[in-house]
């Protein structure tokens, strides 16, 4: 077999390729099919959660699981609203300080020579392997010592060093060409301008992955209100969520179901909506 | 060359005026990330490292008692010996190396189609990654759900395949295969995506050279084009592919909804953690079994990083 001209990335469809749709599509529905369970038993009535065999697709679909979950929220002490408005708070937040310290951070790393550069890169590139999950009792003591418990800061302080995020943007600055932004400092600029008007500009696929990535982080983050705060009225709608899945039976199925959409279609829109920015930032995710 | 001359001195009066400048500008742009890195990531490590070292039941101040929790742990601790390393060794080796030379495959697959189908499906495969938490334990539960309204229990009882509902989640003997299916299912993450933008990126011309030296089938086309121009991100992949997998720790306990899970088949290290720190108060033994898990993981990723090193 000699070249056959194009093959990775083609243009059009051709029958050569009819053998990996095969293998494909199978797959991608095996994925996608607990995913569509979710949407339909979201919007199940009660009649059909029982009916045996069950249906993977809902013939009346109901809002009544939504409007169920927020009257089980209504008998608490504390709203669901109030839940959710923390969730968006701490998401929001999150986002936005994670990005800015993880661009300015590596506008550093990537452009400025200085004692420790190197080695601050390779502990921030040993600190992807890094899992937090290992080290929540470390953490508490030290949310603890520096007076955090039961404070609202303690959902989002802990998770907006993302060494990941450092690692994708600096690697996307690298790209930009030194003598950019040399032109700038001659024009005058200082270095916060570079940092706005010139780099910011210029690594938006990057500075987009690290916000996808943050929001999933924070939007479904339970660590803080498990171990960090007592308070309910400061918890996150990720862990009202997950107390009350953990204790859900066939009866309570459609409204676990309707709140684990809620959880799942924040990620799913952000992604649909960024996605070849991500594709952008991932090619030069290389660790070299 | 007057031109040249006014730029250099322009970034010699830069040197000299706004040297200063820029120097505290960079240092207020770097301390903020080094700050919140030092404190929740590097500290807690350091801390637990510390830890390890003595007998603290977050009550009363620790008091050093040198290796006895590690020889604690790999001598007395019957449970971590019989069925909490081993389950964690199984888990580590059957998700970690499935679900990353799966996300290769698929990928690679991906780029052999044109980009509007290979957008849709690539979507389905990397959505179940998204669902982390609280929507995947929701959807496989149900699936897995042991009376006769769970899914798989009807398509078997419907299709005769077994005549009682089996409790899918509080065996001993099904517990770990669904949960490394429900990991690897997940598994599709930015690893994943790294891997099809990597090879969606690889220059053209080096196929073409390659077959022009003799290269015969796609499989050679793998081995010597495809992985060596995308190592990099080969490696991106593999400790992302890691870290997901040990961080997964606790779908055991999500699925079967029990710490410990039924005689502790399904119980990975996190569990154990979780188990000696926040359930028995015994912080320094938990400590521990973390740095243990840190260790773990800091070996494997050692091990993949001189493996997928590109040689220069």
């Amino acid at each position: 077999m000699s070249y056959q001209g194009r093959k990775i990335n083609p243009k059009h469809f051709h029958p050569s390729q009819i053998k990996f749709y095969l293998i494909l599509v199978p797959i991608s529905l095996f994925m996608i099919l607990p995913i569509i369970y979710l949407f339909t038993t979201a919007f199940k009535p009660q009649e059909e959660l029982f009916k045996f065999p069950p249906s993977i697709f809902v013939q009346n679909p109901t809002w009544k699981n939504f409007q169920d979950l927020f009257a089980l929220f209504a008998s608490s002490s504390v709203p669901a609203s109030r839940y959710l408005f923390n969730s968006i708070l701490v998401t929001v937040l999150t986002v936005l300080v994670s990005v800015v310290l993880s661009v300015s951070a590596g506008y550093i790393l990537s452009k400025k020579q200085f004692k420790g550069r190197k080695l601050l890169f390779e502990i921030n590139t040993l600190a992807l392997m890094f899992v937090p999950i290992a080290v929540t009792i470390p953490r508490f003591i030290i949310i603890v010592n520096l007076g955090l418990i039961d404070k609202f800061i303690s959902n989002i302080l802990p998770i907006v060093a993302m060494p990941v995020g450092l690692f994708l943007i600096k690697q996307f600055i690298d790209q930009i060409p030194d003598s950019l932004i040399e032109a700038a400092r001659i024009d005058g600029a200082g270095e916060f301008t570079i940092l706005f008007r010139v780099i910011i500009p210029m690594v938006k696929p990057a500075l987009a992955t690290v916000a996808i990535l943050s929001f999933q982080s924070a939007w479904g983050a339970t660590e803080a209100s498990v171990y960090f705060i007592n308070d309910e009225a400061l918890k996150t709608f990720a862990y009202y969520i997950m107390t009350f899945t953990s204790a859900s039976s066939a009866a309570t199925q459609g409204i676990s179901a309707a709140s684990a959409l809620i959880m799942f279609v924040p990620n799913l829109v952000i992604f649909i909506v960024m996605q070849s920015q991500v594709m952008n930032t991932m090619a030069h995710s290389g660790i070299k | 060359m007057e031109e040249h001359a006014a730029i250099s001195r322009a970034k010699k009066e830069d040197n000299h005026i706004g040297g200063i400048r820029s120097k505290i500008a960079n240092i207020v742009m770097i301390l903020p990330y080094i700050l919140s890195f030092s404190v929740f990531i590097i500290l807690p490590v350091a801390l637990a490292i510390i830890l390890s070292f003595t007998n603290f039941n977050s009550m009363t101040f620790p008091s050093f008692v040198g290796l006895s929790n590690y020889v604690n742990l790999f001598t007395t601790d019957s449970v971590f010996m019989q069925k909490i390393l081993p389950n964690t060794l199984l888990f580590a080796v059957v998700c970690g190396p499935v679900g990353y030379i799966l996300s290769f495959l698929l990928a690679w697959m991906l780029a052999q189609i044109p980009k509007g189908p290979r957008t849709v499906i690539a979507l389905a495969i990397y959505s179940p990654s998204l669902t982390a938490g609280v929507a995947m334990q929701v959807v496989w539960v149900a699936i897995f759900s042991g009376d006769a309204n769970g899914y798989l229990n009807a398509f078997l009882l419907n299709n005769g395949f077994i005549n009682d509902a089996i409790q899918w989640l509080q065996s001993e003997q099904f517990l770990m295969p669904i949960m490394m299916i429900v990991t690897i299912w997940s598994s599709m993450g930015i690893g994943f995506l790294a891997m099809l933008s990597g090879i969606l990126n690889i220059d053209q011309e080096l196929y073409e050279a390659a077959y022009v030296d003799g290269l015969k089938n796609r499989f050679q086309e793998i081995i010597y084009v495809t992985v060596p121009s995308m190592k990099p991100q080969l490696l991106f992949g593999a400790v992302m592919s890691v870290v997901s997998t040990f961080q997964a720790g606790a779908i055991g306990v999500q699925l079967s909804g029990a710490n410990p899970t039924p005689n502790y088949a399904g119980s990975l290290i996190v569990n154990h953690i979780e188990d000696y720190g926040y359930i028995r108060y015994e912080m320094g033994y938990a400590s521990a079994i973390s740095v243990v898990l840190l260790l773990f993981v800091y070996l494997i990723s050692k091990v993949i990083r001189r493996v997928l090193t590109p040689k220069e």
